[in-house]
C-alpha cells in the first residue's frame, strides 16, 4: 500500500463512521427535498433508508456522491468531506443506481471491465477483478452475453457486480430490488447480505418493509427529508408498535367504532382501506377484542412503525 | 461471496485528502477511462457510424464534382472536382462531430442515464465531456480524410501537406463536438436540434467556401465567414493540399483553437448544470 493510501486510511479511521450527515438541506425550487437530515452510518453495517417515494432518499444518495450539492449542512463519506473531496470518496465507493444504465450492446464482461477502468483498478488486476465479481454475481456463464439479452434479475446482478469491481469499502444501493419478482429479489438479497458479511458498509434505500427487516442492521425512517427514527428494525418495532397488531375487518360503521374504542383505551390504530390495524394488541384486554368482531393477530412490523410515526403509508 | 476489505490494493493510488485536487481538475486517469469506454463501444458500432460519415460526403462530392463540374471547369485555377473534394473534407468533419455531440450526448444523458453512472465513479464533469469530445474529434480526424481519398481517385495529386489533414480535421472536430455537447445541455428537448440544423449547420457549410469561393460574395458576407470555424478548416485543408500560406494558416489554426476552447468551456458549464443538482 502506498503512503498516500495510508494517509487516506488514517483519515478514514479518525472519523469512525462510514457516512456522517449533519443537518443537510437540499432544495429544488420551492421543494425542500432534504430538510435538515442528520444520519451517522457506522462502519460495517447495512443501513436502510426507509421511506416512501419523495421522502428524499434518492437525493440523499446523490449528495453522497457529489451528484447533488447540499444547500447547507455537513457531509462526510469515509472520512472525506463531500462534495469537496467527492472524487476520492467515489473511488472507494460502489454505487448501484435505481435506474439501470448498462451498456446494452456490450457483453457482461465488457460492461464490468469498463467500470474497472473508470474505478481505477490497475490494468494488471483488471481481468481477475472482473472474473471475481462476475462469479460473485453468478454471471460467469453469461460473461460473454450481451447485456440486452439478460433477464431482469441478471441485469440487476450485473449492475451490482459492476459497482463492486474495485472492492469498495462502502456500497450505496438505491432501491436495489424495485420492480423485480419476489423470487428474484431473494437472489439480490443474498448478494447484499454477502457484502455485509464481508465487512463492507452498505447504505440501501428501500420502501419494501421485508427488505429492510431482512437485510438491515439498522434502519433510518425518512419522512419529508428528515430522519425521524433510527435503530435496529426489531427495536424500532418494539418501541413504536409493540409485539402484535390486530387487523380488524367489517363494515365502515364497525371500523369507526373500533377506532373510537381504541382512542378511548389509548391504543394506536390506523385505517388501511377495508381494515383497521390496532397496535400493541398484546395489551388489549380479551373482552375488548371480542367486541371488535372479525380480527386477525399478526406480528407488528416496520410498516406499523412507519405509519405510526408519519401517518403516511409505504408502497409495496 | 467474499469481499476483501483492502479496497485500494488493486487500484492505482488515489490522491489523498491532503493533496486533494480542486473539483475542476482534469486527471488523465479519468480522461483515459472515459476515452477507453468510447473506444470499446465503437468496436460494436463502427460499421454504421463509419458508413454514414463517409458515404454522405462522398455522395456530395460526386454529385457536385460531376454535376456542377460539368459546368464549371475550374475555380481559382483548381479543377472543380478537386476544389469540391478538398472542401467536402470540412463537411465530413462538421457532420461527424456536431451531430455526435448533440444526439449522442443527449440520449446518453436523458434516456440512458449513462452519465449518472459515470459521475458516480471518480470521474468529474470536465473529464467526462472533454474525453467524449476528444473521442468524437479523433473520429472526425479519420472520417474527414475520406473525401480526400475519393478526390485522389478522381485525379487529386498526392502531396506531403495532406499528412496534416487528419490533424486539421481533429482540431475542427473538437470545436464542433463541444458545440454539439453544449447544445445538448441547453435544449429543452431533442426537437430543438432541428433548429440547430436549419439555422446553424446549413449556413455554416454553405458559407465556408466548400462549393464556391467566397471571394465573389459581398464584402460583408466575406467578413461574416471569418467567424465561421468551418471556413478556417476549408482554407487550411486547401492550403495543405495545394500549398501552405504560413501566416494565413497560422491564423486559421488559432481561430480553430480558440473556437474549441470556448466551446469546451460552454459545454462543460452547461452539462454540469444539467447533471449536478
Amino acid at each position: 500500500m502506498t503512503s498516500s493510501l495510508e494517509h487516506l486510511t488514517a483519515n478514514d479511521q479518525s472519523d469512525g463512521h462510514a457516512i456522517a450527515l449533519s443537518n443537510v438541506v437540499k432544495t429544488f425550487g420551492e421543494t425542500r427535498a432534504v430538510n435538515g437530515l442528520t444520519l451517522d452510518v457506522p462502519r460495517g453495517i447495512c443501513m436502510g433508508l426507509l421511506g416512501p417515494n419523495g421522502a428524499g432518499k434518492s437525493t440523499t444518495m446523490r449528495m453522497l456522491t457529489g451528484q447533488a450539492l447540499p444547500d447547507s449542512g455537513d457531509i462526510r463519506v469515509l472520512g472525506l468531506s463531500v462534495p469537496k473531496q467527492s472524487k476520492q470518496a467515489r473511488a472507494r465507493m460502489g454505487v448501484v443506481p435505481q435506474r439501470e444504465n448498462l451498456d446494452e450492446e456490450l457483453t457482461c464482461r465488457q460492461n464490468v471491465s469498463i467500470w474497472a477502468t473508470l474505478l481505477r483498478v490497475h490494468r494488471r488486476d483488471r481481468e481477475q477483478a472482473v472474473d471475481r465479481v462476475l462469479a460473485a454475481a453468478q454471471l460467469t456463464d453469461r460473461a460473454d452475453a450481451k447485456a440486452s439479452t439478460l433477464s431482469g434479475g441478471m441485469r440487476r446482478r450485473l449492475l451490482i457486480a459492476r459497482s463492486l469491481v474495485h472492492q469498495p469499502s462502502l456500497v450505496l444501493l438505491d432501491e436495489p430490488t424495485v420492480g423485480l419478482d419476489p423470487q428474484i429479489r431473494g437472489d439480490i438479497w443474498t448478494l447484499i447480505d454477502g457484502l455485509r458479511s464481508s465487512g463492507v458498509t452498505v447504505l440501501m434505500s428501500t420502501h419494501y418493509i421485508e427488505e429492510a427487516e431482512r437485510l438491515c442492521d439498522d434502519v433510518a425512517v425518512v419522512s419529508h427529508g428528515r430522519v425521524i427514527a433510527q435503530g435496529a428494525p426489531s427495536a424500532l418495532v418494539a418501541q413504536y408498535a409493540g409485539v402484535e397488531a390486530l387487523e380488524c375487518f367489517g363494515s365502515p360503521d364497525r371500523l369507526t367504532m373500533i377506532e373510537r374504542r381504541c382512542d378511548e383505551l389509548g391504543f394506536p390504530s390506523r385505517r388501511t382501506g377495508p381494515t383497521v390495524s390496532v397496535l400493541r394488541a398484546e395489551a388489549i384486554p380479551l373482552h375488548v377484542i371480542e367486541q371488535f368482531g372479525e380480527a386477525l393477530r399478526r406480528p407488528a412490523n416496520l410498516e406499523d412503525v412507519f405509519v405510526r410515526l408519519t401517518g403516511e403509508r409505504l408502497e409495496g | 461471496m467474499t469481499i476483501d476489505e483492502s479496497p485500494a490494493s488493486a487500484s492505482t493510488p488515489i490522491p489523498t485528502a491532503a493533496d486533494s485536487p480542486p473539483l475542476r481538475a482534469v486527471e488523465t486517469t479519468a480522461f483515459s477511462g472515459v476515452f477507453q469506454r468510447e473506444a470499446t463501444l465503437f468496436r460494436r458500432s463502427w460499421p454504421a457510424t463509419t458508413f454514414g460519415s463517409i458515404v454522405e460526403p462522398t455522395i456530395n462530392l460526386i454529385a457536385f464534382g460531376f454535376g456542377l463540374g460539368a459546368l464549371v471547369a475550374s475555380v481559382q485555377g483548381i479543377p472543380y472536382i478537386q476544389f469540391v473534394g478538398t472542401g467536402t473534407v470540412a463537411t465530413a468533419v462538421l457532420f461527424s462531430s456536431i451531430f455526435a455531440g448533440m444526439y449522442d450526448t443527449y440520449v446518453k444523458r436523458f434516456y440512458w442515464k449513462t452519465y449518472d453512472g459515470i459521475l458516480a465513479t471518480p470521474v468529474d464533469v470536465p473529464e467526462l465531456f472533454m474525453a467524449e469530445g476528444t473521442w468524437i474529434a479523433v473520429k472526425a480526424g479519420v472520417f474527414g480524410c475520406a473525401p480526400l481519398l475519393i478526390a485522389m481517385l478522381f485525379g487529386l495529386p498526392p502531396s506531403w501537406g495532406m499528412l496534416a489533414i487528419p490533424f486539421i480535421c481533429f482540431l475542427t472536430g473538437l470545436g464542433f463536438a463541444f458545440m454539439g455537447q453544449w447544445f445538448s445541455g441547453i435544449v429543452p428537448s431533442m426537437d430543438a436540434f432541428t433548429y440547430v440544423q436549419s439555422a446553424l449547420v446549413t449556413p455554416l457549410f454553405l458559407l465556408a467556401g466548400i462549393y464556391f469561393p467566397l471571394s465573389n460574395l459581398p464584402q460583408w458576407v466575406q467578413s461574416l465567414a471569418l467567424a465561421n470555424p468551418l471556413y478556417h478548416c476549408v482554407n487550411l485543408v486547401r492550403d495543405a493540399v495545394f500549398g501552405w500560406q504560413l501566416e494565413k494558416d497560422l491564423g486559421h489554426v488559432a481561430a480553430l483553437t480558440i473556437f474549441a476552447a470556448i466551446m469546451c468551456a460552454l459545454s462543460v458549464r452547461a452539462l454540469r448544470r444539467t447533471l449536478i443538482d
